[in-house]
């Protein structure tokens, strides 16, 4: 595939690779999405804002440049900002691919960091020289102004404009808690917003912390995702009974939607609402119990994103999913084009067949 | 804001004959109601707004639980605003440019303070980071912070192109990306059946072609149009938007404005942000009241 290499959140041409549950497989522009879903559906959509994660600084006891970007916290409360998990690199910054950058300085639990306004320490190592824990000095208010002022759009090479806030913040973004873009939602403006509603979808919200993507460290990646706090609103958990007691489909806009809401619903598939912390990785022996489509950017195999859609359909389907958006061109990474995969489990309560065949009763 | 030379001029609009500035199509609110002269306010009546007036200064309706960002948060009426949603008790978010006046406001009313320039591009985004982050969401914004244009006031033929940007920038330009901005928020908090409401802070100068108030009188009213139009857009998402005039208050951009004055004819600040918090109160009552309508409609099976 080839990198989206230009920060635009909704290219006209954006394209969508749909994948019925029978593994049925149709190209349509993405713009239409809102008519492959059915009055009775419902979208579940992340609306976490992307925080600007990547701070540069200096590690004073080496006195030596690092770039730290933030990858996890333990919850979403507004105040609980001062301890972060963060991994490091040393001198450059995005335009060098991450598996190319050099290695920060030899760092300790208590060494101190200068990140812009903002002072921290290393609270400890996690068993890699560049995964950390750390934890700013200073106020709740003082340090949301320092990652504000000071802070950049975690990003990578494919990319080499810098990117600006505005640039990863979806139309529908709400709490800065995500420390790279919940990407798959860059797809829903206003104008979707408002056909799925007067299609008879209901469009629901849950807000995720979604983790760094790549560390450029093949010992890290194999550890991503990172833990991930998240909040499910009451109003979405009852969009989600209404919608499974009249047998609509609940389509989650992006992998992190499915990690909330599978969490959340743990081994007995009612989800409950309020604050979470998923820990569980998503992949070929999940059981789904919530979500039946995913709606997500294109992955390659061997991400952890490609694992979880590993949930979704079988690695047959997969992989000649794979070849469709090879031979059709399709962009990748976060401003790439979409893939709609319904759920092979999924049960049809209704008359109906899978997206695609919907799509042409449409 | 007001003259006294166009208090005369302007007779006929005091009197309720112009379209009330907050004329919003289907939504009730009208002019705040002018402490000094009540003779100006809209369709509401004097009895109802001393009613409303009364319930504001007892303390009530009670804010609690919402959350509340206020641009222009360190003097005027921005300032009462802060303190007005405070004592109702509200988590309030404000911002100002000056650091050292937010620092002091932060500190003296137990808000959260962001230093920031709404007419800058830069800062909206850190600004709206600051106001979701502190406050952990967003359910009233209220866009206050106003540029009068050219001081002392000028003939639009004497106004400079760069005085007249500045007031765009400020009154019309910032509070359209702050609220782009804060949309999802506010959407989230619409919902989750917590209610939104933004308020655009608008003047009688938006209405009437006040000689020497081009550069203000403009872009409020282009302030009042967008607030109109948001509002119709966003209705089913469940926010509403409104256009309050203050009236004209003892204010520094006032002083600015008009140096000469009789402060002891102009209303004072804390009264229109008690009538201001009235209004949200008002809106908020209405969004739920619309949200248990379509509850009892749809039994269960509509629109959550």
């Amino acid at each position: 595939m080839i990198a989206a290499s230009r920060a635009i959140q909704r290219p006209g041409d954006a394209k969508l690779l749909v994948i019925d549950r029978d593994g049925r497989m149709s190209h349509r522009l993405r713009s239409d999405f809102s008519w492959l879903l059915r009055k009775g559906d419902l979208v579940v959509a992340n609306d976490a804002a992307t925080m600007p994660a990547s701070l540069k600084g200096t590690h004073q006891p080496s006195g030596k440049p690092i770039e730290v970007r933030l990858a996890g916290r333990r919850s979403l409360a507004a105040d609980d900002v001062q301890e972060f998990s963060a991994i490091v690199f040393g001198a450059g910054d995005f335009h060098t691919p991450t598996e190319g950058r050099p290695a920060p300085p030899d760092l300790s639990a208590g060494d101190r960091l200068a990140l812009g306004p903002l002072l921290a320490t290393i609270e400890r190592m996690l068993g890699h020289p560049r995964l950390m824990d750390l934890r700013f000095d200073g106020a709740p208010d003082s340090i949301w102004a320092g990652m504000a002022r000071h802070g950049r759009p975690i990003q990578y090479a494919y990319v080499s404009e810098p990117l600006e806030v505005w640039d990863v913040w979806s139309p529908i973004a709400g709490p800065p808690v995500a420390f790279e873009p919940p990407s798959a939602g860059f797809a829903l403006d206003w104008q979707t917003v408002a056909q799925l509603r007067s299609r008879g979808v209901r469009f629901a919200t849950i807000t995720h912390a979604a983790g760094i993507s790549s560390t450029g460290d093949a010992d890290l990646d194999r550890r991503l995702p990172f833990d991930e706090p998240f909040r499910i609103p009451e109003s979405t958990v009852k969009a989600i009974d209404v919608t499974q007691k009249i047998g609509g489909r609940i389509i989650a806009i992006g992998t992190t939607v499915v990690r909330a809401l599978e969490h959340a619903a743990g081994d007995t598939g009612s989800v409950r609402s309020g604050h979470g912390l998923a820990t569980r990785r998503i992949g070929p022996a999940t059981h789904l119990r919530v979500v039946d489509a995913i709606f997500s950017g294109t992955h390659e195999p061997g991400t952890s994103h490609y694992d979880l859609l590993r949930a979704f359909a079988s690695d047959s389907i997969l992989q000649r999913a794979s070849q469709e958006l090879e031979d059709r061109n399709y962009r990748t990474h976060e401003f790439g084009d979409s893939v709609l995969i319904e759920n092979s489990h999924f049960k049809s309560h209704s008359v109906d067949g899978g997206v695609g065949q919907v799509y042409r009763c449409a | 804001m007001k003259q006294s030379t166009y208090n005369a001029e302007t007779g006929g609009m005091a009197g309720g004959s112009e379209p009330a500035i907050t004329d919003l199509p289907e939504r009730e609110e009208g002019v705040l109601p002018d402490g000094n002269d009540s003779s100006v306010e809209g369709a509401g009546g004097a009895s109802d707004a001393a009613v409303k007036e009364e319930a504001g200064r007892s303390g009530t309706p009670h804010f609690s639980g919402i959350r509340v960002g206020i641009t222009g948060g360190t003097s005027g009426l921005g300032l009462d605003l802060v303190r007005e949603m405070g004592r109702r008790g509200a988590a309030v978010a404000f911002v100002a440019r000056t650091a050292d006046n937010v620092a002091r406001v932060a500190d003296t009313e137990g808000a959260h303070g962001i230093v920031g320039d709404v007419s800058l591009k830069e800062d909206i985004h850190p600004i709206a980071m600051q106001i979701t982050g502190e406050l952990g969401g967003l359910d009233v914004l209220i866009n206050n912070a106003s540029d009068l244009g050219p001081v002392p006031l000028a003939l639009l033929g004497d106004t400079e192109c760069e005085d007249l940007e500045r007031a765009l920038a400020t009154n019309v330009l910032g509070p359209f990306r702050l609220t782009k901005a804060l949309l999802g928020a506010l959407a989230g908090s619409a919902r989750e059946g917590r209610g939104a409401v933004v308020v655009n802070i608008s003047s009688d100068a938006a209405i009437n072609p006040y000689p020497q108030w081009g550069a203000y009188g403009a872009s409020k009213a282009a302030l009042h149009h967008l607030t109109r139009i948001w509002n119709e857009e966003l209705t089913e998402e469940g926010i509403e938007f409104l256009s309050l005039d203050p009236g004209d208050m003892d204010t520094p951009l006032h002083a600015l404005a008009v140096p000469d004055a009789d402060v002891a004819t102009l209303k004072q600040p804390s009264q229109a942000a008690c009538e201001v918090a009235d209004a949200i109160a008002a809106a908020l009552d209405r969004l739920a009241a619309h949200r248990s309508h379509v509850r009892s409609e749809s039994a269960g099976a509509g629109p959550v």
